[in-house]
Parts: structure tokens; C-alpha cells; sequence
């Protein structure tokens, strides 16, 4: 919108000057206003994140103890070098991975085909979408211990169960496949509703003629889900992706409580890179080196996000050739 | 239609938005400054009477941080104490593990904020406690009213650092036994009387284990002889005197002869298929207790209580309790009064009294944790006590055996980190990892750990 040119204008009266003041004050609240709405956010971001990532950072270019966090002694890139020929890091990161595809990817099957379910008309559909819900609302550290009770070796729910169909007791917690797969459906069974909710609430903003016309061209209901659902749901589908894949990188309370120590077994066979950072700051009270892993994670996560911006870039290109 | 950006607003509108946007701004600093304002209010939270120096009739809140069922409260000794004292309140904040507890206490000491008044401290911890954590612990070498000498020597040692500072008073410590169920020993054709059976082992842990080959060979069922080679792992691996320091503070547990005897024993056991391969307090660890998994369990002297509390009525008049093959001392505690702590000398007060020898009979008539006071070990209370859940055993005869004997333990700066990572490797044996291999995993896991 044209502004009105100051120069060429007649000398103003004293109540268009009071308009214009008014007008001044105007511009300067609706310019500034929303910066101060915003700024609770970003005063909690700076001491709640910003500081600690930034304090994170200069520990770990430091030999420090957690006995006294203050004195610190500057090692350079020392604490990052070392984690390229440290095995338990390297371990770690590995489960990490296992435990985040085994967990993610039937996760989101799974969320996928429940929400599609949810999406037909059903008898007490509230009811169903707040049961889905109701694990996400569970806290951690109760859903996992229940968990942990339903893996144990003798008197555990699972393997009695397993007993009865003449299956020999599996000693869930000790074995390296066995424990990754008993942490994953622990995330499984907290996040797949939440996932189900966000598709739900994708696929009900697809409009309903889409489906009509592909049923009258003679689509299946499952040629109807693969050919107008799921191509409609794909931001959705890369945004569970992103958040799924921040949350495994991150995994640290389920293995944690599910054996107990932050060691994950015996031989570290369910030890994320969460755990193996706590260990070292907790157990190990090596305050430099639990940073530089800390902010291992954090490059980590920032490389995966860039992957996945390229990808969305690129997905992003392919559908727009089509119009869609 | 609603207002667009050329038209000016009247000044109400204006003031109002203003108003507002400060209200915003301010809101959220004056939330950060009160979240920042409450870890100093905390401090100053405990007790109003610190700042009174006649140290009178003015009422205090006393905190005490201890881990797992330590066994003051349960004893009653705070109820006693609140009664003899009425402006005294105690609060215990317990926590079930040690290792969270001492996580959990380590990042607190350096701040100061989130303490209690007085820490418990774990025999693990305590070299670490009276060196590097020496300066946040008040010093309690001469402290007003506090008596050293009533305490067995290498207790107090063990608190004290190398700058002679005294950073805890011991509760109690944990001479061993083994207990073990005479019912499954009884179906095994081994003598279910406790002094046969302490004859069975005497003075070796080698014949502990070959009486293990008898039981298994014997046994019709399914329990198994010990409950886990890493419980067996420590008790014979605190036998000895040097264990993962030496003298000198320098770690030596690769060659010391402790962890060598007790690794091949344990690894022994496990590959013998003796041992139950549990993890020691966890639930199904207690479920196998009461319903008599395995035959035997290294028995520290609080772990009787223990038992008694897992087992409870389903393993009423099957356990008993013989001396181990060798003394040895695993756990015990001691408390601590934090330097940030605003009541201190009411809380070096209550520890003192907590610790003196009357307390510590007490506290071992009723929950079986044996004193650390020399004084109340020589007290006929303590002397002459049986367990009625043992089968009247004699504990206090046999406790005291075993104590006088326990070796002077060296204690090092890593010495948990080391003994965990000691026991998850027998346990990489008892799930079929070749010794050698498992052996050597240890070794780079615990240089990995204490690497600087």
C-alpha cells in the first residue's frame, strides 16, 4: 500500500498532527507488540536451551569433572577425537540406529493403518481416538518399569504366555536382539497413538470428492488408500518422520529404567548414545566428555535434518510437476 | 468491518495494547527470575532457626537424604529423637538405588542448592566423598560433641581424607554370612545344621563351590546354588585387603590378587552352571528369594533384613545362616553434614547421637545392621541377639566373628565404576561370553571409564 510522500505535502492542521502521532504510536505498537508476545518464548529458550547448549559446547573442549563442573581445563577437540576410536561410543551409536528403525518404522506402519481405520465412520469414535491416546499420556518412567516386569526371565508375563504355547523362556533383558526389540515396543506402544492422531487428522482434510471420483473411476478402498491417501498425507508422513528420528536419537528413558543402569546390559546391548552420555557424566563423572557427546548428538541430528530437507526439496519438486 | 492498518485507533486502544505488550515482557522475566530466585529460597526453605546462634527451643526442620531402606526410620530412631527434642522436625528423602542417589548428590554438592541438611554415603563412595567432594562436607574431625573413638579404626580411616578432613560418621558395616535355605538343602542330602554347614566351606570359597556341584548333582529341581556370580564376585573380592587400589592410590585391579581369586572363582561357578544368574535387587530377584530359586545368597548383615522383608511369609522357617568361608565386609554407610547445610550444628547434633553406640544396638536389634561402633559391639544387646526369622540364629555371635576379621579395606577414588564393571563381566560369563573374552571387555570398559 502506497505510503503518503512527506516532502511534497501542505503544512498539516493540529488535528491531522494529532492523527498522525496517533498513527506513528500505531505503527510502532503493531511493529513491536508482537515481539513481545513472542518473547517469553525465546527468554525461556535462552536460559532453558540456548545457555546450556552453548555451556555444553565450551565443557566439552574441556577435561572437567562433575565433583567441581567450574575448573576446567582446555583439551581443545581432544574429547571428539576420541570418541572416533572409542567402541562403546560407536556401540552405542549403532543400538541407537537399531533401536530407532526397529521401533520407528512399525510405529508409523502401524499409525498409519489405525488412523486410516478411525477415519471410516465408526460407533464411539471419540472413544477409540482418546484410548489411542492414552499411552502417549503415560509417563515414562511407569510405562517402563511395567514393561520391565512383563520381560522378566522368570516371572515375567511375556515369557508365561510364551511357556503356555510350548515356546522355552527368552531371556529378554540379556540377549542383544531380544532387549533392543523389548525397549523399541516400549516406544511403540507410548507413540504410535500420537502418530495415529496427527494422520487422522491429515486424511480428514482430504477432500471427501477426491475418494468419490476414485470410487466412481472403480477404486478399491485400499487402491483409494495408496493412490489419494497417502500421496495427500506426505508432508504429514515427513513430519512423524523428523519428530520419530529426534526422538530415537534421544532415547534415554526407556532403556534406562528398563535394566536399570545407565550401562544397558551386560554387554552395553541396549546402550543408546543418551545413556552412554549420562554414563559417562553420571557414573563416570567425566563432565568434558558427556558434552562432546552431547553435542555429537546434537551435529548428528542436524546432518539427519538436512538429509531430510533435501528430501522433502525434492519430493517437493516431483509433485509440483504433476499440479498437485 | 474491522479496523485496517491506516486507520489510527484511539488512544484507550493504543495504552491497552502497550500496556499489554509490557505486561508480556514482563511476565516472562519476572518468571525467569523467580525460577532463577528458587534454588536460594530452598536453601534458606529447611529451617528458620539457623540464624539463631543459641542454638535454643527454636523449632528446626532437619533434611537427611538416605538410599534404599536404610533403616533409621524404620527403626524409629527419628521418633525417638523428635520426642526427646520437640523443636526438632526430621525429614527423610529416600531414594531406592545408591548409584542414582550418589548421581544425584554429586551434581548437587557443587552447586549447593537441592542438598539436605545430612547425606547418607555409601562404603563405595566414600573415598570420593572425603577427597574430591572433601570441601562440601563439614568437617567432622573436631567437631563439637562428636567422639571418633568409639568407632572401630579403619571406619573412621575411611572417611577421612588425605588433608585429614572427617566427612561422615559410620552407621553401620556389613560383616558377612551366607544365608541359605535348609529346605532345598535338606532335599539336596546336605546338612541343613548351620554349623555343619559353615564346616562345609571353611575358610575357602573353593570348597563353597564344590559343595555347589554337590547340590546340583543332588538336587532334583530346578533351583540353582547361588544366586549370581557377580554377588559372589564381591564377597570374596572384599576378603582382601587391597582390591582395586593399592596403598598408593594406584589403580591395580588387573593384577591384585583379590579380583584374580575372585574372578576365577565366580567365573568358575559360572561356567559350573551353579549360579542363578540374577541381578541383585530387582523384583525378580526378590521373587526368587521367597520362592527358593537358588540355595544360597551372600548375607551382609543388613541383608537379613532384607529377606526377611522379600521372603516374608512364603519363606517363613526355611532360611538360616552360617559364616561365610571367609570375612569379609560388603556396604555399610555413613552420614555426612553438607558444608550449604543452614543447621549445621543441630544436624552434626542429630548425627552424632544417630551413630552413638546405644543407636547403633538399637539399630541392630531391630533391623539387624551391625554396628560400626566398637563400643556397641562389645554390648551384650548386640552380642547375645538372635533372628527369630533365621531360626533364632545366633547373629550376633556369629556377625561379630565375621567382624572381627574383616580385613582393612583400601578404598579408592573409582571404586564403584570398577566393582560395577567388574560384575556386569561375570555376568557377560553367566550369559555365555568365553571368560577370556569377557575378562578383556572389562578391562577396556574400566579404562574407558576412569580415563580422564
Amino acid at each position: 500500500m502506497p505510503r503518503p510522500q512527506r516532502g511534497g505535502e501542505p503544512p498539516l492542521t493540529a488535528e491531522e498532527k494529532k492523527l498522525r502521532r496517533r498513527s506513528l504510536r500505531y505503527r510502532l505498537d503493531t511493529k513491536f507488540s508482537p515481539y513481545g508476545f513472542v518473547a517469553p518464548f525465546f527468554l525461556f529458550f535462552a536460559a532453558f536451551g540456548l545457555f546450556p547448549l552453548l555451556f555444553t559446547g565450551w565443557a566439552s573442549l574441556h577435561r572437567v569433572s562433575l565433583h567441581a563442573p567450574t575448573d576446567m581445563e582446555w583439551v581443545g577437540f581432544y574429547n571428539f577425537t576420541r570418541l572416533m576410536s572409542d567402541e562403546f561410543f560407536w556401540n552405542s551409536l549403532w543400538n541407537t540406529f537399531i533401536i530407532g528403525v526397529i521401533s520407528t518404522v512399525p510405529q508409523l506402519l502401524m499409525a498409519l493403518g489405525l488412523a486410516h481405520l478411525l477415519n471410516y465412520k465408526l460407533r464411539n469414535s471419540m472413544m477409540f481416538r482418546v484410548a489411542m491416546l492414552a499411552p502417549y499420556a503415560t509417563s515414562v518412567a511407569a510405562a517402563t518399569l511395567v514393561f520391565a516386569m512383563l520381560y522378566g526371565r522368570d516371572y515375567g508375563m511375556i515369557n508365561w504366555g510364551l511357556g503356555l504355547v510350548g515356546i522355552d523362556t527368552i531371556e529378554w533383558e540379556a540377549g542383544s536382539w531380544t532387549s533392543k526389540i523389548a525397549v523399541s515396543t516400549i516406544v511403540i506402544w507410548r507413540w504410535t497413538g500420537y502418530n495415529t492422531l496427527i494422520y487422522l487428522a491429515a486424511m480428514q482434510a482430504v477432500p471427501k470428492d477426491l475418494y468419490e471420483s476414485a470410487s466412481i473411476d472403480g477404486a478399491s478402498r485400499w487402491k483409494q488408500f495408496i493412490h489419494v491417501t497417502i500421496p495427500a498425507l506426505r508432508p504429514t508422513i515427513l513430519f512423524t518422520v523428523v519428530v520419530s528420528t529426534i526422538g530415537a536419537t534421544q532415547l534415554f528413558g526407556e532403556p534406562l529404567l528398563f535394566g536399570g543402569t545407565p550401562s544397558g546390559g551386560a554387554h552395553n546391548q541396549y546402550q543408546t548414545l543418551g545413556l552412554y552420555m549420562y554414563q559417562m557424566g553420571w557414573s563416570n563423572f567425566n563432565l568434558g566428555r558427556a558434552s562432546a557427546i552431547a553435542w555429537t548428538m546434537f551435529l548428528l541430528l542436524i546432518i539427519i535434518g538436512l538429509i531430510y530437507w533435501l528430501f522433502a526439496r525434492l519430493i517437493g519438486r516431483s509433485t509440483g510437476s504433476k499440479g498437485a | 468491518m474491522r479496523n485496517t492498518a491506516r486507520t489510527p485507533l484511539g488512544t484507550r486502544g493504543t495504552t491497552g495494547r502497550t500496556l499489554r505488550t509490557c505486561l508480556a515482557v514482563t511476565l516472562g522475566i519476572g518468571l525467569l527470575a523467580a525460577c532463577g530466585g528458587n534454588g536460594n529460597d530452598d536453601d534458606n526453605g529447611t529451617g528458620g532457626g539457623g540464624d539463631n546462634a543459641d542454638g535454643g527451643q527454636d523449632p528446626v526442620t532437619l533434611s537427611i537424604g538416605v538410599f534404599g531402606q536404610f533403616g533409621l526410620e524404620e527403626a524409629g530412631l527419628y521418633d525417638e529423637y523428635m520426642e526427646a527434642n520437640p523443636h526438632v522436625t526430621i525429614e527423610q528423602t529416600s531414594t531406592q538405588r545408591n548409584q542414582d542417589y550418589f548421581s544425584a548428590l554429586v551434581t548437587r554438592l557443587p552447586t549447593g542448592s537441592g542438598l539436605m541438611d545430612i547425606q547418607a554415603i555409601e562404603v563405595a563412595n566414600i573415598s570420593e566423598a572425603a577427597n574430591e567432594l572433601g570441601q562440601y562436607f563439614v568437617d567432622l574431625s573436631d567437631a563439637e560433641g562428636v567422639d571418633l573413638d568409639h568407632f572401630i579404626p579403619w571406619k573412621v580411616d575411611q572417611a577421612t581424607g588425605a588433608d585429614g578432613r572427617v566427612v561422615g560418621l559410620g552407621t553401620d558395616i556389613g560383616p558377612m554370612s551366607i544365608c541359605y535355605r535348609t529346605d532345598l538343602f535338606e532335599q539336596a542330602g546336605l546338612p541343613t545344621d548351620r554349623n555343619e554347614v559353615g564346616a562345609l566351606w571353611e575358610g575357602d570359597w573353593q570348597a563353597y563351590i564344590d559343595a555347589g556341584k554337590e547340590f546340583r548333582d543332588n538336587f532334583d529341581g530346578n533351583a540353582s546354588w547361588v544366586d549370581s556370580g557377580s554377588s559372589m564376585f564381591n564377597a570374596i573380592v572384599n576378603s582382601y585387603p587391597e582390591r582395586f587400589y593399592n596403598e598408593a592410590g594406584e589403580p591395580v585391579y588387573q593384577e591384585s590378587e583379590a579380583v584374580q581369586t575372585a574372578w576365577s572363582m565366580a567365573v568358575q561357578a559360572a561356567e559350573e552352571e551353579l549360579t542363578g544368574r540374577h541381578e541383585l535387587f530387582v523384583t525378580e530377584w526378590d521373587n526368587g528369594m521367597a520362592n527358593g530359586d537358588f540355595a544360597t545368597l551372600s548375607c551382609p548383615a543388613w541383608m537379613l533384613g532384607y529377606i526377611q522383608d522379600k521372603s516374608g511369609g512364603e519363606g517363613e522357617g526355611a532360611w538360616d545362616v552360617a559364616p561365610a568361608p571367609r570375612p569379609a565386609n560388603w556396604g555399610g554407610s555413613f552420614l555426612g553434614v553438607t558444608e550449604a547445610s543452614q543447621n549445621k550444628e543441630e544436624a552434626i547434633k542429630l548425627i552424632t547421637w544417630l551413630t552413638a553406640p546405644e543407636q547403633q544396638a538399637k539399630l541392630f536389634e531391630r533391623r539387624a545392621s551391625f554396628p560400626s561402633s566398637a563400643e556397641a559391639q562389645q554390648m551384650e544387646v548386640v552380642r547375645d541377639a538372635t533372628h527369630e526369622y533365621f531360626d533364632d540364629a545366633p547373629i550376633g555371635e556369629l556377625l561379630s566373628a565375621a567382624a572381627a576379621d574383616i580385613p582393612t579395606l583400601i578404598v579408592g577414588p573409582r571404586d564403584q565404576v570398577i566393582q560395577e564393571s567388574l560384575s556386569r563381566g561375570v555376568v557377560q560369563v553367566e550369559q555365555g561370553t568365553d571368560p577370556d573374552e569377557a575378562w578383556a571387555s572389562t578391562v577396556r570398559s574400566i579404562e574407558n571409564a576412569i580415563a580422564d
